[in-house]
């Protein structure tokens, strides 16, 4: 008789999210139906805090456990970090937020919760059961999460659609998944990629197909061309803390599993793999920024623009050296702070039964509300990739990387792109400051929460810009052992 | 590696063959005398009254959903009850925590109202 390993501390994160999603969930029902729900939202924040403690002392110890199923080694770490950040600043924004809209239920926190804890799972998962089960505790805790305003038809809309897709996309997976196991006779990325060398199976049809599927199920999650097309209306229904969420955190944890499978369990199909990522890669960044810039409503233009960053990184996903993940890593966290602060500020820009999301709703902002209108600002230029600010720094990593790998084409299409973005981020600037207000905004209430949300997001935004050295010398150690 | 998966076909093969002899044999060999009775989507039982599209309460799908997971709460017990000699303080430390959880839920849905008919 062999007792499974068994490590606790390993999952500790995993487990205190966990805990608090069910604290949140029982905590809601316990108490009085009428009371203002405020503590449920704090409560969230405590746990995620704590889990954050719990991930700190794993840094570095590069530690296995679970027979080969889970890993907390740097590049799960980081990503547990860069998720945790993004799930406390969504509960953040959600405070205000959810109880504007009366959904301040203790299922949305415990969703969330529980949303981050798969993301956790993808980015520990070793063994594709394991990163399947994240993918669905994940995406199944978001379905449902998309369709919180249950009053509102285009979040009704936004829940069906992402759940019908995403179970296609997910059969797909599934199906990439099986035939990897019927091909290689394991599930464990590192025996997978062990037998392939061993057996030379380069030109086998099944592990051919498998990785075209593969890159079906993750190029959904991860919204990149041509598996893009739910993402606008989804990204538009959803509310918007959701959206926030959706654009930082199930993208993350998207690239995290497509970064593990790919480069642990099939690092020998490289060169095949390399040449159908630069095609989805380059029509990822040029189908996002050219359709952005045609967009009304602020919140299909950042689901074009999250798409079109889905491109950037792919770039460095291509050019797949140390430099390149570790840029990835980097750019999903500053992608994270200024999504994050732009959602946030399109939240604050709204209230009740008045969410004032078409771009001509700034203008003439940059008056009246000029912290608002600044913050939007800045947040806007990081994502155009413009110097000194976080997303500037993440796009010089991300093109030289490609770079580096004489990827010229790649990298010069990327900054391309990069320029014909300028042109959709800078006319929301030029509206709120230039031009007069078409219609009056007034009693906008900024919650205290949401206020601090933004602070951490521009804080995020700056410091990545500023001082990227520390990250990225973070980063580059959190990837040590994976390739 | 097609020879491997020779015999499934086979046995594919074999499997349709046989259901569309079995289909064709009773339709050529046997005899039919159709009444009205004979054509009624039921054999036995009430004849049906108005249309079977209509609304049903959504507590029917609440209701079989929430039995559904202890179903297969119920499911898991057995492959657990058969290894429990051999792992004892784990397999009863491990089914606890999945059933503490299971029953956190049930705890949930039950104060939720989930329960409730009216």
């Amino acid at each position: 008789m062999k007792l499974p390993e068994i490590d606790l501390y390993l999952i500790a994160p995993e487990i205190i999210l966990t805990a608090f999603g069910f604290l949140v969930l029982l905590a809601d029902v316990f108490s009085p139906r009428t009371e203002k729900k405020g503590y449920l939202g704090i409560l969230s924040l405590i746990g995620i805090v704590v889990a954050f403690f719990y991930t700190l002392p794993l840094i570095g110890s590069g530690k296995s456990g679970f027979e080969g199923m889970f890993t907390a080694d740097g590049f799960a770490l980081f990503l547990k970090v860069t998720f945790l950040i993004i799930a406390f600043i969504t509960i953040l924004i959600s405070m205000g937020y959810a109880e504007r809209e009366g959904i301040a239920f203790g299922e949305y926190y415990a969703l969330i919760l529980f949303s981050t804890l798969g993301m956790s799972l993808m980015a520990s998962g070793t063994h594709l059961i394991t990163i399947f089960l994240g993918l669905e505790t994940m995406s199944i805790a978001i379905y449902v999460l998309a369709g919180m305003l249950r009053e509102d038809r285009r979040s009704v809309e936004s829940a069906f659609k992402y759940f019908l897709l995403g179970a296609f996309a997910t059969g797909f997976l599934l199906y990439g998944i099986a035939l990897l196991y019927g091909a290689t006779g394991s599930l464990q990325l590192k025996e997978i990629a062990t037998y392939i060398a061993s057996k030379n199976l380069l030109r086998n049809p099944m592990l051919m197909i498998s990785l075209v599927f593969l890159t079906i199920g993750f190029g959904f999650k991860i919204a990149s061309v041509p598996f893009h097309m739910w993402t606008p209306d989804v990204y538009e229904g959803a509310p918007t803390s959701i959206t926030a969420f959706m654009a930082t955190g199930v993208k993350a944890a998207g690239f995290a599993a497509l970064i593990r499978v790919f480069f642990t369990a099939l690092p020998q199909f490289r060169p095949d793999w390399t040449s159908i990522m630069w095609l989805i890669s380059v029509a990822t960044m040029t189908v996002g920024n050219i359709v952005a810039i045609s967009q009304s409503n602020i919140k299909r233009m950042l689901a074009y623009s999250s798409i079109a960053h889905a491109g950037y990184i792919l770039v460095a996903f291509v050019a797949g050296n140390d430099i390149g993940i570790s840029g990835i890593l980097f750019y999903l966290m500053a992608y994270a702070f200024m999504n994050l602060g732009a959602f946030t500020c399109v939240i604050l820009l709204g209230k009740k039964g008045e969410e004032n999301t078409l771009i001509t709703d700034y203008s003439g902002i940059g008056f009246k509300y000029p912290l608002l209108a600044a913050s939007m600002t800045v947040f806007l230029l990081s994502m155009a990739g413009i110097p000194p600010l976080g997303g500037f720094m993440a796009k010089v990593y991300v093109f030289s990387a490609a770079v580096k790998e004489k990827f010229y084409w790649l990298a010069i299409l990327g900054v391309l792109n990069s320029a014909v973005s300028v042109y959709y981020y800078l006319r929301v600037t030029v509206l709120m400051y230039f031009r007069e207000p078409q219609r009056e905004i007034t009693g906008l209430q900024f919650s205290p929460a949401s206020v601090l949300a933004l602070i951490i997001a521009l804080i995020g935004t700056f410091y990545m810009g500023l001082f990227p050295a520390n990250v990225l010398s973070f980063a580059q150690k959190s990837i040590v052992g994976l390739m | 590696m097609l020879v491997e998966y020779f015999t499934i076909g086979i046995f594919i093969a074999i499997a349709i063959a046989f259901a569309c002899f079995a289909v064709l044999a009773s339709h050529f060999l046997g005899q039919r005398k159709p009444s009205a009775i004979k054509q009624a989507p039921y054999e036995c039982g009430m004849t049906t009254v108005g249309s079977s599209f209509r609304r049903v309460p959504i507590k029917y799908y609440i209701i079989a959903m929430l039995f559904l997971i202890f179903d297969i709460e119920v499911v898991f017990l057995y492959p657990w009850a058969v290894v429990f000699k051999e792992y004892r303080v784990f397999a009863f430390v491990s089914m606890a925590v999945f059933l503490g959880i299971l029953i956190l839920a049930y705890i949930y849905i039950w104060k939720k109202g989930a329960l409730e008919w009216e």
